[in-house]
């Protein structure tokens, strides 16, 4: 085994609606070693969106461990925490979350604006970030300016940028139709192999598919925890492609034989 | 973040909503205009004020003769002559105080040229009444002391009374001129001195030597002072203390036992302007109370946009909490918009407040007096209004709980 990333011990949450107390993890313990591409899977109530809030900083678990990079989280402060998620984690959202009517590139820089990062060297590693997404061709392009996948693309790059320890992504097909979604896993996939570690929430069994390891959620505790032979998004994609292909000629072939009467009807 | 960062954020971050934001701004455009425009009237107004009491001259008192009963009918001052001749004479000799003594016997009479006629004051005095009165020629002399002494028929004149019987750009020095049937020579016209706080036109008179005025005009009661005596302190601070030695000198010279009333009066017109004085700066401190009431109420707009525009961006808020934005970030984002929403608004506002304080000057022809403290104050204040107000919207962002405000629809 590699060397633990992310390691939760006995972690619960209970939140308070009103008099009710909602257990919603009731302890979970994990470990991520560096490298790993595992998926979260889980129905919603199952916890696993609590368990990500936990995992990115974002929430504090109300009793249990959670080490992040062999580091103790549980105690810090909000500013301590900003501080991970600025330099540890990288954030991939299911509705993107980029700034509107603000450039692909400006919205790459942002988490090193917040790390003091000199402007000369944002731009530079904004743009490498960029180019490894592919999208070194739209730096200038504004979100309404893309499609959907190239936004999460973009939001991929911001997440890479900061050269995070873990990449968290919630959701991150939930908007795209399916060819794209495949389209952003073989980007996941191209990332998982140079090494980075990446922690995906999905209720989609087809995109947990692409992981390396897949952990079930249920009522908040860890239901299953497997290792699986991910299937290669790749080529995943290109059967998707061949087979929209085919449909495409076989709908052309219909329309042009509905067609072919008007034309004649016109030509004469 | 550097600050010069969290000031371009704002600034992109205003200039996405422009209409907006210059709507919010104008509020305080319009607020610190007014203050500005407001304090700048009041001021020239004052000025006006002090231009017409300084033309009356500076620092005088007016010695009036006591009051007489008769039948029960009560007399107003200067009904019953107690004042002498000598009484004017000792009170420039004992006097340290006074600078300038002069009397001042008047009437009104009709001065005729060969084509027009004029009904005016006239007024008997001596030399010293001019320099008493700062009171310039414009062309030719006034009359001096062999003039007094010799009784002698010359007559310094007044702009208006020139202005209607030679004609405004006349110069009459030399001509002769009738009062009551005697001829007088004008040796001197004084310069335009405009018009006294209570609408009098000083211009409208002509001056002759009291001996003359005496024997030819009204005659008089030989040893009482059938008038008015004017006397000038040597600076403002003196005339209190002018008045005061006046009244001591007298009293010993009218023999009035202790515990009597006076047999004269003493007017202080120093203290008549600063009263005056007052009244203009409180016109002016109202004016700006109400005119900082509008600069309060565009602060209030800006608190309401910023609150719109957190609740418009809380997902943008959750974002930048998620990756990596302190609490502090947040907070200093949304106030320094805030402050540049608000000090833009001052430097448009004095940049208004300014050109309508000329406009009104311009037109009411008074001196335009901008006060530089005034514009420190008011974008001061300006800035006071941006981060007061920004601050509650700004520290409700900050406050944000990152996993609701990334989940906000």
């Amino acid at each position: 085994m590699g060397e633990a990333i992310v390691q939760l011990e006995g972690v619960t949450k209970v939140y308070k609606l009103g008099d009710v107390e909602v257990h919603a993890l009731r302890g979970v313990t994990l470990t991520v070693n560096r490298g790993e591409f595992a998926a979260v899977m889980g129905s919603s109530g199952s916890g696993k969106s609590t368990l990500m809030n936990i995992l990115g900083c974002l929430d504090k678990p109300t009793s249990g461990e959670f080490r992040l990079d062999g580091k103790p989280v549980s105690r810090l402060g909000s500013d301590g925490l900003a501080r991970i998620r600025n330099q540890t984690l990288g954030f991939v959202f299911q509705s993107f979350n980029l700034l509107s009517r603000t450039t692909a590139l400006e919205n790459v820089e942002l988490p090193l604006l917040y790390a003091d990062v000199p402007a000369a060297e944002r731009h530079k590693r904004a743009r490498e970030a960029l180019g490894r997404v592919g999208l070194a061709d739209r730096v200038h392009h504004h979100p309404n300016q893309m499609s959907g996948g190239q936004q999460q693309r973009v939001a991929i790059a911001r997440a890479l940028v900061t050269n995070p320890k873990v990449i968290l992504a919630d959701e991150p097909t939930g908007n795209l139709d399916s060819e794209t979604s495949i389209e952003v896993m073989t980007l996941f996939q191209d990332l998982w192999s140079a090494g980075i570690t990446i922690l995906l929430v999905t209720h989609e069994p087809d995109v947990a598919g692409f992981a390396g390891r897949v952990i079930s959620m249920k009522d908040g505790r860890v239901r299953l925890d497997r290792a699986q032979q991910p299937e290669d998004a790749r080529q995943a994609l290109a059967r998707a492609v061949a087979q929209r292909e085919q449909e495409q000629a076989q709908e052309q072939s219909q329309g042009q034989a509905h067609e072919a009467p008007h034309a004649q009807e016109s030509g004469s | 973040m550097t600050g010069l960062q969290t000031i371009r954020i704002a600034g992109r971050a205003l200039m996405r909503n422009k209409l907006r934001s210059f709507l919010t701004a104008l509020g305080i455009i319009i607020g610190v205009g007014a203050v500005i425009a407001m304090v700048a009237i009041g001021d020239g107004a004052k000025a006006m004020v002090e231009q017409s009491y300084a033309a009356m001259g500076s620092n005088l008192l007016v010695i009036m003769s006591g009051t007489t009963t008769s039948g029960g009918a009560h007399g107003g001052f200067g009904s019953m002559p107690t004042l002498t001749w000598d009484d004017l004479t000792a009170i420039q000799r004992e006097v340290p105080a006074v600078q300038y003594v002069a009397p001042q016997l008047r009437t009104n009479a009709q001065v005729i040229t060969e084509e027009q006629n004029w009904s005016t004051s006239v007024t008997g005095t001596t030399a010293d009444y001019f320099a008493l009165r700062s009171w310039p020629t414009a062309s030719g002399n006034t009359f001096g002391q062999s003039d007094i002494d010799g009784a002698t028929k010359v007559v310094v004149m007044g702009q208006t009374v020139v202005d209607k019987l030679f004609g405004p750009s006349a110069d009459p020095v030399g001509q002769m001129v009738r009062i009551r049937n005697i001829p007088f020579q004008v040796v001197g016209v004084l310069a335009r001195k405009g018009q006294s706080p209570s609408g009098q036109d000083y211009d409208d008179g002509v001056f002759i030597p009291s001996t003359t005025f005496m024997t030819k005009i009204q005659g008089g009661l030989k040893k009482f002072l059938q008038g008015t005596i004017m006397a000038s302190a040597r600076s403002a601070d003196a005339t209190a203390k002018a008045q005061r030695q006046i009244t001591g000198l007298l009293r010993e010279r009218h023999n009035l036992p202790k515990g009597t009333d006076d047999d004269f009066s003493i007017r202080n017109l120093a203290e008549l302007a600063s009263a005056q004085q007052e009244g203009t700066k409180t016109l002016t401190t109202l004016l700006a109370s109400i005119a900082a009431v509008s600069l309060l109420v565009g602060g209030v707009g800006i608190m309401n946009i910023m609150l719109v525009s957190v609740t418009e961006r809380t997902r943008e808020i959750g974002l930048r909490m998620a990756v990596g934005a302190r609490r502090f970030d947040i907070l200093t984002q949304f106030l320094v918009e805030a402050l540049t929403l608000s000090s833009a608004g001052g430097i448009v506002g004095i940049a208004s407040g300014l050109g309508v304080a000329h406009q009104l000057a311009a037109h009411f022809n008074w001196p335009l007096l901008v006060r530089p403290q005034i514009i420190v104050i008011a974008v001061g204040f300006s800035a006071v209004v941006g981060i007061g107000f920004g601050l509650y919207p700004a520290r409700k962002a900050s406050r944000l709980d990152p996993i609701e405000a990334l989940r906000f629809e």
